[in-house]
């Protein structure tokens, strides 16, 4: 309980972050046509993607001789990355079709 | 000057991903919006790679991070417009999917340094790698059942009382959870460590494969937030506000987006998950 209680309070902050996070989603989506839910979906996969930043932090912090950490990280940065380009590039690529819907 | 560089990056690749989603969400400035993310993220991920210090060192390894980059960045974009229009659904799952295993790498990696570092884990931390690894497995495992599924390459399965089995399996993966984080396994916390990633995937195989085809896409999206969540959970193993922001957003408003694509075909969620055990009567 004490140990609980003591992480809490190191990263109140954090915890402030995630709370009003949630909020914000929330307010920002609530609000959206159906036509764009599929494109939304995407446009949210590829902004998870931010994981990519823990897999690049791990990768520059692997120890040069720690081959396991080193093709695990490798691996990491690789599909982090794919899931931001591609996702960027996927949801573009269904917003540009809309597009092109709408002028018919 | 430098060094105070980064969080104001990441302050500005947050907004960015705020205004995102935002403009996403308007039939007119969606695509615009989705030039604002990336742009962020783009930001985000140099400012990362030339900026970021951990007790004053910087990052090394550069050749590996930027032949991953560079890897994943051209295979991106060239799988992302090869796509056909009809299949770009199990894209997104596939490319979900790969943001989960990617938590989950590092959830992998994270508890090898614990492990090596023979020092007690700080509880805290290790709820969040235990958490990182459990969630980016299902969203991993079940992102790829659903990619199969849309694709025809895998078929609906379900059985008698699957759905007890899962909730059994999730039961399991909670309790080995909290032994993982307690430290109660002594020296068994490896071994402990393997079991949940293997129950990990198995249950988000469970999961998705008794769901009908045309419900896929809520249960991307619903993948799609858990993956969300598990990137939060690096950011809070990193201290990295961006990863937070990023991740909690999604995470939150991927489960609205999955409660309004519901409301969207007139259904509730516990309707798409649990409905398909009624619908197919050979289960029964």
């Amino acid at each position: 309980m004490d140990t609980a209680l003591a992480f809490l309070n190191t990263h109140m902050e954090m915890v402030y972050i995630v709370i009003l996070s949630i909020f914000l989603g929330v307010e920002v989506i609530s609000r959206v046509p159906s036509v764009l839910h599929t494109p939304l979906m995407s446009g949210a996969n590829a902004i998870h993607g931010v994981v990519i930043i823990g897999a690049i932090i791990v990768m520059g912090e692997a120890d040069p001789e720690n081959y396991l950490a080193l093709i695990l990280g490798f691996l990491a940065v690789i599909l982090g990355t794919l899931n931001v380009v591609g996702g960027f590039v996927v949801t573009d690529r269904m917003l540009e079709m809309f597009k092109q819907k709408k002028k018919q | 000057m430098l060094d105070s560089l980064l969080p104001i990056i990441y302050l500005v690749a947050s907004v960015s991903f705020i205004i995102g989603l935002k403009m996403l969400s308007a039939p007119a400035t969606a695509r615009r919006g989705n030039l604002v993310a990336a742009a962020g993220m783009a930001l985000a991920i140099f400012g990362t790679i030339f900026l970021y210090k951990k007790n004053g060192e910087h990052l090394h390894n550069y050749p590996w991070i930027f032949a991953g980059l560079l890897v994943g960045g051209i295979i991106g974009v060239v799988v992302a417009r090869k796509v056909k229009m009809t299949a770009m659904p199990e894209m997104v799952s596939m490319f979900n999917g790969m943001g989960g295993a990617c938590a989950a790498l590092i959830s992998m990696i994270e508890f090898n340094y614990l492990q090596s570092s023979g020092q007690e884990a700080p509880l805290g931390l290790l709820l969040v790698i235990v958490l990182g690894l459990i969630i980016g497995s299902v969203s991993f495992a079940g992102s790829v059942i659903a990619w199969g599924k849309l694709n025809g390459s895998i078929k609906d399965k379900a059985f008698a009382g699957q759905h007890i089995v899962n909730i059994l399996l999730l039961i399991v993966l909670l309790v080995l959870g909290v032994i993982a984080v307690g430290g109660f396994a002594g020296n068994w916390q490896q071994e402990v460590f393997y079991i949940i990633i293997a129950l990990s995937l198995l249950y988000g195989v469970m999961f998705v494969l008794p769901i009908g085809g045309a419900d896929m896409p809520v249960v991307i999206s619903l993948l799609n937030s858990f993956t969300g969540v598990a990137a939060a959970c690096g950011g809070f193993l990193y201290n990295n506000p961006v990863m937070l922001t990023g991740g909690i957003l999604v995470g939150s408003a991927g489960t609205i987006l999955t409660i309004l694509m519901c409301k969207a075909m007139n259904r509730s969620l516990k309707n798409v998950l649990i409905g398909s055990f009624g619908g197919n009567k050979s289960a029964g």
